[in-house]
């Protein structure tokens, strides 16, 4: 395929190993970490660790959407799934994640409407033609996910669609990045910063994170030459002592981002605070559907009891998201949580740190 | 943290088109992206075109990765 | 959170299949022959080696490029008897029909039903029909057994597999699963992917008869080729390593599974074998895949190893090393 298969180039591959081993020669253990789940699945996926020198860590950070939504939010989405003539739409993403004594999988099997949708217009698609029914489409992701969503709630708007609607859980990435490095709990030497994300909100976004922070940045892809070139990029800003932004994915990435996606997702979105597993309320890392659509607004439009939460003892899921533990460092990994019986988010979703050691790493 | 590939547009009608790579076919939506013609390379992201793909660009990142190589060979 | 009710992952072959069948099935039933959990119960009665499978066929939808539930349900059960070195003879038939499903549909079906049998010389001398009411099945589901006679000196089991084994597929992999999902995706493909369930009793007869070097065979149905090479290698004392530059993957397939976020060592596939051989017997054998139609691109991709002991790992295009664990729950499209 084109575009794939060329960065996927073994040649290619053994000389940007070659490079990376060379700049990180003779230094102290240098800590990258990678913000984005996708990342760390092209990390373990294509084994590119084994290509890299021991001294230069790879840390996986909170970039994976479904982790980082707290247990609330799945046990509202179960709430609605228990409802009589409502439709509850998700990315498959989210179909197994525990809430605090069910998931969205478990209700399905109870009979509960869960339908799994690859795109938010497929949801919108099914509330035009089930007009009997509510339609909650469960809106998680980041800023690559959200203007999709927005363009859904504006097609509904625009359609005179009524039934649909959105539970919103969406966040957004530089603060939570802000928020590592500001409590002073990790030492991080550079920042791969996402690749899509970035697509739409630019790679200007992450200048102050460099600035203010004194820590390189890179903007990488997900194909396995672009992290390695990625990793480069961010050595030799550590070696000459530069900090700045610099941006590997340039065929995909410009400074200002998508502007058309920034503007519809202003328009049905605003910026509010939001809770991320692990991390605490974070200012301004979240978007919740603005008075202009408060029509979709699941949160506000259908209210619905919800469980008293209930948080599984041992489960360190917020310290993997954080980065300050590894997978290995858990108590229940592979022992009592596996991706059949997960305790924790990160072993459910296919970006989940825990879920990516489990099904690529042989280390117990 | 998502999943987009690049696909090249083979038919557009407004706000809508039809994406191909590796000879599979999907219905795309240009409802994000502005200015995207036929022939075009495009990130999709489900179901939607998120950004067009510059091509030069993906050629020189390439290139300076096979100049990388080159040099060590020489 | 052990799950309470029967979920679909439960049927995908995965590890909650495997740990249905280990917990709940196998010691309740157990015996030696049950015990080896192979693809065909191979048994002796009477100086005659025998084989029997089931299978159950519940594919959505019915109707798919390159065959339909018919086509399968006769492939399928042969195939599970090649994988024990059965010849197929004698098949039986279980129909259980939803209230509402349309006789020309099933009279399409039962036609494929008797293409196949007669194609691979198989003759159904029993069967059964049921009627469900509308809502309780889904159009049709379809169980066969198939009846078949092992020759004398073929001994096929995972007992014999050793390190050092290569380890063999006859051609490309992932066609079925991609064949069935993309009508559910609704996706388009330049030339149409086709299932490539077909019979493969065939091919393992030449194979038989080129080498006495077959050690083992299986076939990577459902949860694919990495999850029955975790099968095989679950609890022994060896392991396998595969090189990623060798796995036989059609473009189609791989652009189907980039766009659904799903990785092809995981998908279902109806026409593929995976064999482990002696490695000094690798060439007679191939040689005699590829003089057959469904071996032609048969190929080594990998080998059986001593160490890690009870692992699938993979040498990645990059150079790299991942492991391939076995499939969780059921391979949902994912997008983030």
């Amino acid at each position: 395929m084109r575009f794939i298969d060329e960065f996927r180039d073994s040649s290619l591959a053994g000389a940007l190993a070659r490079r990376i081993a060379r700049l990180a020669e003779g230094s102290p253990e240098i800590t990258l970490m990678e913000v984005c789940g996708t990342h760390t699945v092209t990390v373990f996926k294509h084994g590119i660790k084994d290509l890299i020198p021991d001294n230069v860590k790879l840390l996986a950070g909170p970039g994976c959407p479904v982790c980082v939504t707290p247990t609330h939010y799945i046990d509202k989405a179960i709430a609605y799934a228990r409802l009589e003539g409502v439709i509850v739409a998700t990315f498959g993403d989210l179909f197994r994640v525990p809430g605090s004594s069910s998931s969205l999988e478990e209700e399905r099997a109870k009979g509960g409407d869960v339908r799994i949708v690859y795109s938010p217009l497929d949801a919108l698609r099914l509330a035009q033609q089930s007009r009997d029914k509510m339609v909650i489409f469960l809106g998680v992701g980041f800023e690559t996910t959200a203007p999709l969503v927005a363009v859904s709630i504006m097609e509904a708007k625009r359609r005179g669609i009524r039934n649909y609607y959105v539970l919103c859980a969406h966040k957004v990435m530089p603060p939570p990045m802000e928020a590592l490095v500001s409590d002073g709990e990790l030492r991080i030497d550079g920042f791969l910063c996402p690749g899509h994300v970035s697509t739409i909100i630019g790679w200007g976004a992450y200048r102050f994170l460099s600035q203010k922070y004194h820590i390189p940045c890179v903007v990488a892809g997900f194909e396995p030459l672009d992290v390695l070139e990625g990793i480069w990029m961010l050595l030799r800003q550590i070696r000459n002592g530069t900090v700045q932004v610099d941006n590997q994915y340039r065929r995909a990435v410009r400074e200002e981002g998508n502007p058309k996606a920034l503007s519809l997702m202003r328009d049905v979105f605003e910026m509010a605070d939001s809770e991320w597993r692990g991390m605490g309320v974070i200012p301004g890392s979240g978007l919740t559907i603005s008075d202009k659509y408060r029509d979709y607004d699941a949160e506000t439009s259908m209210e619905v009891a919800v469980e008293p939460l209930y948080s599984p003892p041992g489960c360190i899921c917020g310290s993997v998201l954080r980065g300050v533990k590894s997978p290995l460092n858990c108590p229940l990994f592979r022992k009592v949580c596996t991706p059949e019986s997960p305790v924790g988010a990160c072993m459910v979703s296919s970006e989940g740190t825990c879920s990516i050691y489990y099904k690529y790493s042989d280390q117990i | 943290m998502c999943l987009g590939i690049p696909m090249r547009i083979v038919e557009k009608e407004g706000n809508k088109g039809i994406a191909e790579a590796g000879g599979v076919k999907r219905e795309v939506s240009l409802h994000l992206v502005e200015g995207v013609e036929i022939g075009d390379y495009v990130i999709v992201h489900a179901g939607f075109a998120i950004q067009k793909l510059d091509e030069r660009e993906a050629e020189e990142t390439l290139n300076l990765l096979r100049e990388m190589l080159q040099a060590e060979e020489d | 959170m052990k799950a309470e009710r029967i979920l679909l992952a439960h049927g995908s072959g995965g590890s909650l299949s495997y740990n249905l069948i280990r917990e709940l099935f196998l010691p309740r039933f157990y015996n030696p022959i049950l015990a080896t959990l192979a693809d065909a119960a191979v048994f002796s009665r009477q100086g005659m080696r025998l084989a029997i499978t089931t299978d159950s066929y519940v594919v959505d939808p019915i109707f798919f490029p390159g065959g339909d539930i018919g086509s399968l349900a006769i492939y399928g059960t042969i195939n599970d008897l090649a994988m024990g070195g059965a010849e197929p003879l004698y098949f039986s038939i279980g129909f259980i029909l939803e209230e509402g499903f349309f006789l020309e549909e099933l009279k399409v079906v039962v036609n494929s039903v008797r293409e196949a049998a007669q194609q691979c010389g198989v003759e159904i001398i029993t069967g059964d029909t049921k009627v469900v009411p509308r809502g309780k099945g889904d159009k049709v589901f379809i169980n066969t057994t198939g009846l078949g006679a092992v020759r004398e000196g073929v001994e096929l089991s995972v007992e014999r597999v050793c390190v050092r084994d290569k380890i063999i597929i006859n051609g490309f992999i992932g066609e079925h699963g991609i064949a069935v999902m993309s009508q559910r995706e609704g996706l388009e493909f330049d030339t149409i992917i086709k299932s490539d369930a077909a019979s493969l009793w065939g091919l393992v007869s030449q194979m038989l008869e080129a080498s006495q070097g077959l050690h083992l065979l299986r076939d990577p149905t459902r949860g694919g080729v990495a999850t029955v090479l975790n099968e095989v290698v679950g609890g022994r004392d060896f392991g396998i390593r595969l090189e990623e530059i060798s796995l036989p993957i059609g473009e189609g397939v791989l652009a189907a599974c980039e766009l659904l976020g799903l990785d092809p060592l995981y998908v279902a596939n109806e026409g593929k074998l995976i064999a482990f051989c002696q490695p000094d017997e690798v060439d007679p054998i191939l040689a005699a895949m590829r003089r057959h139609l469904y071996g032609r691109e048969a190929r080594v991709i990998g080998e059986v190893v001593a160490n890690p002991a009870g692992k699938v790992i993979m040498k990645t295009r990059v150079g790299g090393t991942r492991l391939l664990d076995m499939l969780t729950g059921e391979q949902l499209p994912r997008i983030c």
